[in-house]
């Protein structure tokens, strides 16, 4: 952003409301507009109008019209919202328990505020003289308003161990960082929402063909996109060509659904190039004139003949052809790639092939294209980059073996800190700040050896909502934080952004703060010249200048839900780059089929390519004679997010148990039947789960729920996770990149709970 | 004139929104509400391989009543307001048929 001027107010572009400001009276009770971009909730941010009583207690949320991204739409866990924002399961006061007492749920000793965060100050100070402050790991969980904060105390301590316990950072962030690193950006559908105008948009045209591949968008709340544009777009007539291995709603609505066998995406997007390359129905203009290394990108694909490809992916290869011809042909195309692609070793390599798809297609940044998105704030929501010295930049853990670290979201090594923690070398963390991150119940792969690690850490302390597992097994103290309702904040998100505020709109609950403010009370003792601020609001206003917007926070509450100005290819017109040039922020300012930087800076392999999964039945075939089923794991539903909104409530009576769905066949082959609680077991470790017999997976496949916790459960028994937990059957082992994971395709047999065992 | 509420079923995906907005609305207790999705399917037809049957259709049941306060207030009945698909329309009957003659897959509902 350095060099161009900010942006002014009256840059953006605003819509019209009913009531200028964002508050107002109806009846009894007082209704704010906002968005819902933090905790309970999902990656979205909606545009919402809360609606308080005279007491200021939330009583009802409901979707706000004005706002083009949803449009007066809203899903149940936010219609729901005030059930969870006043749940007696809140957490109230800081609280704190001895260090021999973790998992003892009876040794939590309320404290004030003042003593929280003296303790804090005073167990960090003591750790960074003692052993370096680059020993502290600083934790976020799902990406909401919280990135940001937590990155400016991270950096401003003076560590640059900024983590997130999924194995392979294998949500978002391999697809992110194929984009930014190959093609100078992260590319989106487009489905008009650049524009506040939406579809009545003139310059907006729908795509004809689109991908949705290794998603559910109307269930599962993909990254800044609302799963029902999906709708939207398919009711104007767009064509569908679904890649899951499940079908899903959306894939019975599909021309073409490749229903391939989990995390074969690559494997599958190179053969999708090999017909579109060989049978020469590429833009060779855009080509030509746009990307880099397409003849090597050629050579590639010849190595994925659509029979061999065929035949990996158990799929029909008429249909990979006619699925490759059919986006080829019938353009704009666009793909809409979800958590699936990062959720696997080739990650990176399978967000890159899918991309190489749509640009040699020449279907970028055109109406009904991929789009790269506005970022209104960073893109990579970070803050306080100014501070990360160069002795705490080469001191992230993981970052000697996996180089690629060290740009765009500068995560430390998920595997490397667990390492680090369990064998000191090359040092021992010796604290952990866990910013509403659930790691033994949602994130972590191998939990019983995460939990054990971290056992030994000196202290760890976490903000939460709610009472978690683990907080309950690991924390020394805990700070109660508060839901979007109940405080301020702005939007990042990580898809196409807008200025956008989070409004308070009620009272908080008990004594709980809000994690920006924890942090910056908690900052300005640490660092004093790192939060100068007195107020949140100044810190967001801060981050708006950071961002290269001239905004204070009143500012950006007038403007939200506000719009930049938007134009198409702005490749053609120097606007993708600072210097001004045509072309992409890629070294060779193309969209490069081939990096450089990849195999040069990051030592890994500059083009795609497929590899199997760490257990597969091709990959290790005695392996999966003993567990001859494939599973995929964390199948969203509509109620829940990730290991949220499990308390009981009308969310938990829509879906109130773990489920793995089976094919009717395969259950009538293992003995289970529809409803029947079964473990699911391989050579890492085992998981209870309960059967849903569905036609819509194929035989010999399973998919099962994460993230399973009974909050209303024994605290003692970390509430059931030790059994519900399905990442007990998943392994640490990233991608060559350090990025991707197997999330989404194990092995494992299944099999009834004996007579009379009961389940979790 | 009588009221009614359009539904493009073919669109609707399940998300349960309707359901959820209703019951907050109403607050009405668990396994009561003014409207319910129910599905049929999912079955693939035994001809064609991506073919595959799965409707879902919400349905008004008597608790509905259209929402009588919000529409004191001017606003629509919250499962028209909070549909994800945006599939439902809330008018007098007449014109609705209109639209009902307009697309393929689509029921209307005469409510009061």
């Amino acid at each position: 952003m350095s060099g161009r001027p900010l942006t002014k107010k009256e840059d953006i572009i605003q819509v019209p409301h009913v009531h200028k400001e964002h508050q107002w009276q109806e009846g009894d009770l007082t209704v704010t507009r906002g968005s819902g971009w933090s905790g309970p909730g999902c990656h979205d941010g909606c545009g919402v109008l809360m609606y308080t009583d005279k007491d200021g207690k939330l009583v009802k949320v409901e979707g706000d019209p004005e706002n083009p991204y949803n449009q007066g739409r809203l899903c149940v866990r936010c219609l729901n919202l005030p059930e969870v924002v006043n749940s007696e399961y809140r957490l109230k006061y800081p609280m704190k328990r001895a260090r021999d007492q973790r998992g003892n749920p009876d040794a939590w000793e309320r404290i004030s505020w003042d003593e929280a965060i003296d303790i804090v100050v005073t167990k960090l100070t003591e750790i960074k003289e003692t052993y370096g402050p680059e020993t502290v790991c600083f934790y976020q969980g799902t990406g909401r308003d919280i990135s940001a904060y937590l990155t400016r105390i991270c950096y401003a301590y003076g560590s640059s161990n900024y983590c997130y316990a999924l194995d392979g950072q294998s949500c978002w962030i391999p697809r992110m960082a194929a984009g930014f690193a190959t093609a100078g950006g992260f590319y989106v559908m487009d489905c008009s929402q650049q524009f506040p105008d939406r579809y009545e948009n003139p310059e907006w045209r729908r795509p004809e063909t689109v991908i949705l591949w290794g998603n559910n968008p109307v269930v599962a709340n993909a990254d800044g996109f609302y799963g029902h544009w999906f709708t939207d777009i398919l009711k104007r007539g767009s064509k569908l060509i679904v890649v899951d291995p499940r079908i899903t709603w959306l894939a019975t609505k599909a021309d073409i659904v490749l229903q391939i066998r989990p995390e074969t995406d690559a494997a599958l997007a190179l053969g999708m190039l090999n017909v579109i390359i060989n049978e020469d129905l590429y833009d060779h203009d855009f080509v030509d004139r746009w990307t880099y290394g397409f003849e090597a990108l050629r050579e590639r694909v010849q190595e994925y003949p659509v029979d061999k490809v065929a035949e990996i992916c158990w799929v029909d290869p008429e249909k990979i052809r006619a699925a490759a011809r059919m986006f080829a042909t019938n353009g704009p195309g666009a793909i809409q790639m979800g958590l699936a692609i990062d959720m696997s070793r080739v990650g990176i390599p399978a967000a890159h092939a899918v991309s190489a798809i749509y640009q040699i297609c020449g279907y970028v940044d055109i109406p009904g294209g991929m789009t790269p998105v506005v970022t209104f704030l960073l893109p990579d929501q970070s803050s306080g980059n100014e501070w990360v010295t160069e002795k705490a930049a080469k001191a992230r853990l993981g970052i000697d073996k996996y180089p690629l670290l060290s740009f765009g979201v500068q995560l430390a090594s998920t595997e490397e800190v667990l390492k680090a923690i369990e064998t000191g070398i090359p040092y021992k963390p010796r604290a952990c700040w866990f910013m509403q991150t659930n790691i033994l119940t949602c994130t972590s792969a191998e939990p019983q050896r995460v939990k054990k690690a971290y056992e030994t850490v000196d202290f760890i302390l976490a903000n939460e909502l709610f009472m978690t597992p683990s907080v309950q097994a690991l924390c020394d103290l805990v700070l109660p934080a508060q839901t979007y309702p109940e405080r301020n904040g702005i939007v990042a998100g990580c898809g196409m952004q807008r200025a956008e505020a989070i409004n308070k709109a009620c009272d908080a609950i008990g004594e709980s703060k809000s994690d920006p403010e924890i942090v910056l009370e908690i900052g300005r003792r640490l660092n004093p010249a790192a939060f100068p601020w007195d107020t949140v609001e100044e810190m967001f206003g801060a981050m708006c200048v950071e961002g290269g917007r001239d905004l204070t926070f009143k500012d950006l509450q007038e403007v939200s839900p506000g719009f930049l100005p938007f134009t198409y290819k702005k490749h053609e017109k120097g606007l993708m780059r600072p210097d001004g040039q045509p072309g992409f922020m890629t070294a060779t300012g193309r969209l490069e089929l081939y990096s450089n930087f990849f195999e040069q800076a990051c030592r890994i392999n500059p083009m795609p390519y497929y590899e199997e999964p760490t257990f597969s039945p091709i990959s290790t075939p005695e392996e999966f004679e003993k567990y001859p089923l494939i599973l995929i794991t964390g199948a969203r539903n509509a109620a829940m997010f990730h290991s949220e909104h499990r308390h009981p409530g009308r969310l938990r009576d829509m879906n109130p148990d773990p489920r793995v769905e089976i094919n009717p066949e395969t259950a009538e082959k293992y003995g289970v039947k529809d409803g029947d609680w079964v473990w699911l077991e391989n050579s890492i470790g085992k998981a209870q789960s309960k059967v849903k017999v569905v036609p819509t997976i194929k035989p010999g496949i399973l998919s099962a729920d994460h993230a399973w916790w009974r909050p209303e459960g024994d605290p003692n028994d970390l509430y059931g996770i030790e059994k519900l937990n399905i990442n007990n059957l998943l392994v640490h082992h990233p991608g060559d990149s350090g990025f991707g994971a197997d999330y989404k395709a194990l092995i494992c047999k299944i099999y009834k709970l004996e007579e009379g065992e009961q389940h979790a | 004139m009588p009221k009614g509420i359009l539904v493009d079923y073919e669109w609707c995906s399940g998300c349960r929104a309707c359901e959820m907005a209703c019951r907050v609305e109403h607050d009405f207790p668990k396994g009561e509400n003014g409207i319910m999705v129910v599905q049929a399917g999912p079955y693939q037809v035994s001809e064609g391989e991506d073919n595959w049957v799965w409707i879902n259709m919400p349905v008004f049941t008597d608790q509905c009543n259209l929402c009588a306060e919000r529409q004191g207030k001017g606003k629509l009945p919250t499962c028209v307001h909070h549909c994800q698909a945006a599939i439902m329309k809330y008018g007098e009957l007449d014109e609705l048929q209109a639209d009902l003659a307009a697309k393929p897959k689509q029921v209307l509902y005469s409510l009061r």
